[in-house]
């Protein structure tokens, strides 16, 4: 394959495409609203229009407005329809020809679409994900033949330092930093992990990512392992994520007969193998270390650190493991140019973050926006406020390890720092309105209860802590606790979030530490004004007395 | 030191049978074994594949049943206690039969705040099992299933692999009640 | 082998610089608690009791596992602040609250780890709810039992086994507090197909958990010293009798 090969393929599909495409959402959230059966119907319609020879109708990835789907996007007049029925296939495939239709039409010029600005998902409702084709008609794979070509590994390191780029996985590491620490380690067998393994309940960024633009990833990926002399990759993919790994799959295969993966990638010395991990439901195996674990077909354990997966990571080797967002943002990044990329976002915090936005929000789905919005804009504008006329009550980010930002903090900008500064944490991009209905103490219920059936159990302060937890928990919720135990549970919280092994015990305690910090009120009002009860006890030395 | 010997001199297969060798039938004639040990073969029979082999497993038989591990055991020479400690561990592998329907509340965190908490109360209280559990007529099998991502439809319930987004405690009830009229057919 | 010096509780020490603060500390006299260690094992870091204070270049401090850091020049360690005694207090309330450790009754009272370790630390009650899970006793083996309920899960029985007698016949089954530690296909120990019967398992365990078929309350203390003799001789070729 050579840089003429691949434009010749680009300049083919671009030839191919006929003047309009009908862009019918495939991702899980609309396949289950029946968008397969709309697309059936709008390809139908289109035959007995005639108007096959000038309408296309494509499957593309998510068009971003969930909660309104199927979807359904015509161009280039950019009409959207929303909640279309297959009925109503026929009525738009109409349109075209000047007829008229009921099928609702969305806003693509509104707010929700507006102030997006999109990098990773630039492709995201526009490529199709399973023809690698349309992936290169988008300029596709040239970043890589760019890297390979044009820049030395080191070079490529320095680009992505450059860009401020940091880990979309929620800690937000220096990306940079931790390529040239792989980079630096002796040559010899190295690795290059993505991780897919998006858990936190409420987020579908990375599973968006994977099925509308799976080439992308790959390519990111592939850039990496360039970069800091790897030539065999993982994705560890989330076992409920059947579509994505199907999409993955394919991309994969398509890559590699096109020897866009595989051995001498376009012509030079450079090998990259990917190959796919399942995973099979275990939260905690977004962690590092337990996910290399279970990439070596183990129970999702995490180990303590160091070793860094970048010192001793799969078998023992030098790995590189960053999240599906954040590979997919470095095609973007050699292709603009990392001065480009560090111009966007804050001082700290450079580019773009994918959210996905959810709850009680009256346009859900998924959005993208450079870092510095507040959240007040992407909540109130982009996602239009709550519904019915309700007040917002708190914005919960970072999942089950993050917090809830209360309303009277909306105009925090999105940062790393500003979401840590409030004890939230930016998470992976999961992003939960809740209203004034929700009840606080149930939401920290909620979490912990989560923690506590994902703690894998090895160390003490995770495993019996979470439970504890849980069970003050409940029993404040249901206004049976008493102070002793409203101190309890914050004497928990201290000993989880200090003493835990790894990240997901060290995390628990936040969705607690922060709802009880903003909404206090929420647990005091619940307790029972008694004293407590005098406590059970077993004793120790009883035998020794 | 005695027991060391004699337990070598045994130390030839115990129990379960040998993973045959890729195209001849399983001693056991089921045929399904065949995709367990094409799994096998094209990890090279390598330890780390366990995960990996075991979705294989269990795609082609349902469930894990012990036999089973223990036959992957055998093929990947691991240790049965190792085995059984993965597969334990992850939720999305069974090792009991499910049932004829499966029915999975999304307990992420848009459909808890959309109501997917009482959604869950309803199903439990209609099918008189807990998540993970199923129907001693073995009509039903409740799943638990985290976030499954389409937060933008919720409160999302999963029937039979469907995903069904927008559901009230009437919608799922009427799909369940479906369920359990015709739970012997 | 190089040597570091280092502060342990204000005094200077030397170690080896692949020696862990945990050795370390322990060559100098001075005790960390810990559960999960056993001298000669892999060390899993998981029942957090040896965590101490290491001071932070920012003037703060951290806590570390000392079983697996390392030591390092001019470190400043802590292993018995306040903060430490309360945290390990509680962790240790947590192990006893999570399973039904009733010492009056059991096999090892007075010969237990966890027991000793509360003793130390003046744990008179434990102020948390009991969770009290049915926990199974298994007394199919010939020679030796299970109880889980006096487990701790500090996998030393799952390492003795793999690392030292090389037979895995123990695993962990299951995740978060319903963990149990296994032997083969979760069945009755007897009927193991994998176990030999060695006992190291039963030598290794720290809690009345593992003991010999027999003990009555109080009678059943682990043998560590033949466990400390067989690794001696098999890493260090010393046949110390």
């Amino acid at each position: 394959m050579e840089l003429t090969d691949l434009h010749a393929i680009a300049d083919a599909e671009r030839a191919g495409r006929r003047p309009i495409q009908v862009r019918v959402c495939s991702a899980e959230g609309c396949l289950s609203s029946n968008s397969r059966a709309v697309r059936q119907r709008l390809e139908d319609a289109t035959v007995r229009a005639g108007l096959e020879d000038r309408v296309q109708v494509c499957e593309v990835g998510c068009l971003r407005l969930c909660s309104e789907g199927p979807l359904v996007r015509v161009e280039p007049e950019g009409s959207l329809y929303q909640q279309v029925t297959p009925e109503q296939a026929d009525s738009i495939i109409g349109t075209l020809t000047g007829g008229t239709t009921d099928a609702r039409r969305g806003d693509p010029g509104g707010a929700f679409f507006a102030r997006q600005h999109s990098i990773v998902l630039e492709n995201c409702g526009v490529v199709e994900p399973e023809r690698i084709e349309s992936y290169l008609a988008a300029g596709g794979y040239q970043p890589l033949h760019h890297s390979l070509r044009e820049m030395s590994p080191s070079e490529v390191v320095d680009s992505i330092t450059r860009s401020g780029l940091r880990g979309r996985g929620g800690a937000g590491y220096p990306t940079g930093l931790k390529w040239a620490t792989v980079a630096k380690m002796p040559p010899g067998q190295k690795f290059v992990v993505c991780n897919a393994d998006e858990g936190d309940p409420g987020a579908f960024m990375d599973r968006s990512v994977l099925e509308s633009d799976p080439h992308r990833v790959l390519e990111g990926m592939a850039i990496a392992a360039y970069a800091v002399g790897a030539d065999r990759g993982y994705i560890y993919v989330r076992g409920e994520y059947k579509l994505a790994i199907r999409r993955l799959g394919i991309a994969i295969r398509q890559a590699r007969a096109l020897g866009l993966l595989g051995s001498g990638i376009f012509d030079s010395p450079f090998n990259f193998r990917i190959d796919l991990r399942i995973g099979a439901g275990a939260f905690v195996c977004g962690e590092e270390t337990a996910l290399m674990a279970s990439i070596q077909g183990q129970r999702g354990i995490p180990c303590p650190r160091p070793p860094y997966p970048a010192q001793a990571g799969l078998w023992g080797h030098p790995t590189l493991l960053n999240n599906v967002e954040t590979f997919a943002n470095v095609p973007a990044i050699i292709r603009d140019g990392d001065a480009w990329f560090a111009r966007l976002g804050t001082e700290g915090s450079k580019g773009t973050k994918v959210f996905a936005l959810a709850g009680n929000v009256r346009h859900s789905g998924l959005v993208e926006v450079p870092m510095g919005m507040t959240v007040r804009e992407i909540v109130e504008e982009i996602g239009g406020g709550a519904p019915d006329g309700r007040a917002i009550k708190a914005v919960q980010t970072g999942g089950p390890s993050g917090g809830c930002i209360p309303a009277e903090h909306l105009d925090t900008p999105i940062d790393y720092e500003s979401l840590i500064r409030l004890g939230s944490i930016m998470g992976s991009g999961g992003m939960v309105v809740m209203d004034e209905n929700v009840n606080m103490v149930g939401v920290a219920r909620y979490f912990m209860e989560f923690c506590k059936d994902e703690s894998c159990g090895k160390c003490i302060p995770c495993r019996a802590g979470t439970v504890q937890m849980h069970r003050l928990l409940e029993r404040i919720g249901a206004g049976e606790g008493n102070r002793a135990d409203l101190a309890r549970l914050e004497g928990l919280c201290d000993v989880v979030k200090h003493t835990s092994l790894c990240g997901l015990g060290q995390a628990a305690p936040n969705p607690v530490l922060s709802t009880l910090r903003f909404f206090r009120h929420e647990y005091e009002s619940r307790l029972r004004g008694d004293s407590p009860a005098p406590e059970e006890s077993r004793s120790v030395n009883a035998a020794r007395a | 030191m005695n027991t060391l010997t004699t337990r070598v001199d045994e130390a030839a297969p115990r129990t379960g049978s040998i993973p045959s060798d890729g195209d001849t039938p399983h001693p056991s004639g089921d045929e399904r074994f065949q995709a367990i040990d094409a799994a096998m073969k094209r990890h090279r029979y390598q330890q780390d594949a366990l995960i990996e082999v075991l979705h294989a497993a269990q795609e082609a038989f349902g469930y894990l049943a012990p036999d089973l591990l223990l036959y992957v055991a055998h093929g990947l020479k691991l240790p049965p206690s190792r085995v059984h400690g993965v597969a334990t561990f992850y939720h999305l592998f069974t090792l009991t039969p499910k049932g004829r329907h499966t029915c999975a509340v999304c307990t992420g965190t848009a459909c808890y705040v959309k109501g997917g908490e009482t959604l869950k109360e309803a199903v439990e209280r209609a099918t008189g099992i807990h998540a993970g559990q199923t129907t001693p007529d073995a009509g039903i099998s409740l799943e638990s299933a985290r976030c499954i991502g389409a937060c933008g439809i919720a409160p999302v319930v999963v029937f039979d692999g469907a995903v069904c987004g927008r559901q009230t405690t009437e919608s799922a009830l009427e799909r369940l009640e479906g369920w359990i009229g015709h739970g012997a057919d | 082998m190089a040597v570091r010096t280092l502060q342990i509780n204000d005094t200077l020490v030397s170690a080896r610089e692949d020696q862990t603060i945990l050795e370390a500390a322990r060559d100098h006299g001075i005790k960390i608690p810990t559960l999960c260690h056993l001298e000669g094992l892999t060390d899993v870091g998981a029942c957090r009791l040896c965590l101490v204070e290491v001071a932070t270049v920012g003037g703060g401090a951290k806590l570390l596992p000392s079983c697996v850091s390392h030591v390092a020049e001019d470190m400043i360690v802590h292993t018995d602040t306040p903060r430490l005694g309360e945290y390990r207090r509680m962790i240790v309330e947590l192990v006893m609250a999570e399973r039904n450790h009733v010492c009056s009754v059991c096999v090892a009272n007075n010969h237990c780890e966890l027991q000793d370790m509360a003793v130390a630390m003046g744990v008179d009650h434990i102020r948390y709810d009991y969770l009290s899970p049915s926990c199974s006793v298994d007394l199919s083996h010939e020679r030796y039992g299970i109880d889980h309920n006096r487990c701790i899960l500090c996998t030393r029985c799952v390492r003795v086994c793999d690392e030292v007698e090389g037979a895995h016949t123990w695993d962990v089954a299951g995740r978060g507090t319903r963990s149990r530690v296994i032997t083969d296909m979760n069945q009755p120990w007897g009927s193991s197909d994998t176990c030999t019967s060695c006992g190291k398992c039963v030598m290794a365990c720290p809690t009345g958990a593992l003991f010999l078929q027999g003990s009555s309350v109080s009678e059943m203390e682990h043998d560590r010293g033949t466990l400390a003799f067989l690794l001696n001789a098999r890493e260090k070729k010393q046949w110390l009798v």
